[in-house]
């Protein structure tokens, strides 16, 4: 049960935006840029990133959710989203893409984890300064998100057929979209 | 050095904003939000929860900057420095050790986090939303830190700086820059 009164039927992260809807609306307004947004990173890579540091923080609402975003942007590939999550290094994804998760699993440990030599070889692998960005920012969001959702003792369901139908309508309509149907239509901006 | 090129001359997390605009904007309405707008918690004690969870995580940039905003706050820097040090020892209502605990067990991970440690902060006092807040404030200082200190940002050992920032973060808030802004490069 969670530690405070939130709104039930609303699992995971949604329970506590619509609990606080001031502080979501940011929320959801850094994670629409960071993961939906256009970005010379796919959506698919970037919603990997987020859910290899969920994976690590082990966070079971945000990686299942994730997770299922990621596969929905990956043409349905869920073996490889759980691939990256047990041994990105021996997954079918781009040097690059593995390069930047290394970033993100240091980012996880803690920012000072980054060392220079992680960045010169994702740029080696041609990783731009603004991937590189988003890369740190993305892993250190998560390290918010997956706190926040667990730290309220949310609902996080078992279910999985919940989560893969809820990750095809956010990879297709994004983060802010979606929020309208739990939060107050004034504090949805856009 | 910086791991990519930020704009030179921006402290800490100044720098990141600068480099990425679309970020910033819900990063620092998210702090405006947490730290800054009326709330049944003083400023001060939000500050103050910023400031210890910075200090878990090490990250000198905000633990300095936060801590300063804190002082400027509460009229002193003697209390940041007793909650850096041992908040239970600190000159702090019960209420807020109870929320610095709770803080504390989020910086190391949100399963820290038991419901007698929530229990305990509602028998001295606290709400839900104060409960939520300062979940939710531990939990971005865990974003605010790993930016900062994951970019390699410059973060100058300079406490009129700080003091200045904290001035500035404690009246203005967070919305706009705390620092002036370099002239846009002409293209």
């Amino acid at each position: 049960m969670p530690y405070i009164a939130l709104p039930e039927d609303l699992p995971g992260i949604r329970g506590a935006m619509a609990f606080r809807p001031e502080t979501a609306r940011p929320l959801n307004d850094l994670v629409e840029t960071l993961l939906h947004s256009p970005n010379s990173l796919t959506s698919g890579e970037r919603e990997l990133i987020a859910t290899s540091v969920s994976y690590l923080n082990d966070c079971h609402y945000c990686q299942s959710i994730h997770g299922a975003i990621a596969a929905a942007s990956l043409n349905d590939n869920e073996e490889l989203v759980k691939r990256v999550k047990a041994d990105f290094q021996h997954a079918d994804i781009s040097d690059k893409l593995k390069a930047l998760l290394v970033i993100a699993s240091k980012v996880q440990k803690g920012g000072k984890h980054v060392t220079a030599e992680d960045v010169e070889h994702a740029r080696s692998r041609g990783a731009t300064d603004l991937e590189i960005h988003d890369t740190v920012l993305i892993a250190a969001a998560f390290c918010m998100f997956n706190r926040y959702v667990d730290g309220l003792g949310t609902w996080q369901p078992q279910d999985e057929a919940l989560y893969r139908e809820r990750g095809k309508r956010v990879a297709r309509e994004g983060y802010v979209t979606v929020s309208k149907e739990y939060l107050p239509a004034e504090v949805v901006t856009k | 050095m910086p791991h990519i090129s930020l704009p030179e001359g921006l402290p800490g997390i100044t720098s990141g904003f600068a480099f990425r605009p679309e970020t910033a904007k819900p990063m620092r309405e998210l702090a405006h939000i947490l730290l800054h707008e009326p709330n049944s918690l003083t400023p001060g004690e939000r500050e103050l929860i910023a400031t210890y969870v910075s200090s878990q995580n090490g990250c000198y940039f905000c633990q300095t900057s936060h801590g300063a905003a804190a002082a400027s706050h509460l009229g002193s820097s003697e209390v940041v420095k007793q909650v850096e040090t041992d908040f239970q020892d600190a000159s702090v209502s019960p209420k807020l050790k109870a929320l610095l605990a709770i803080a504390g067990k989020v910086q190391q991970g949100g399963k820290n986090v038991t419901s007698a440690d929530v229990e305990h902060a509602r028998t001295l006092g606290a709400t839900d939303i104060e409960i939520h807040d300062t979940v939710l404030i531990a939990a971005a200082f865990c974003m605010y830190n790993r930016y900062v200190d994951g970019l390699g940002t410059w973060q100058p050992r300079d406490e009129s700086m700080y003091a200045k920032m904290g001035e500035h973060l404690a009246t203005e808030g967070y919305r706009t820059p705390s620092m002036p802004q370099p002239e846009p490069a002409l293209k």
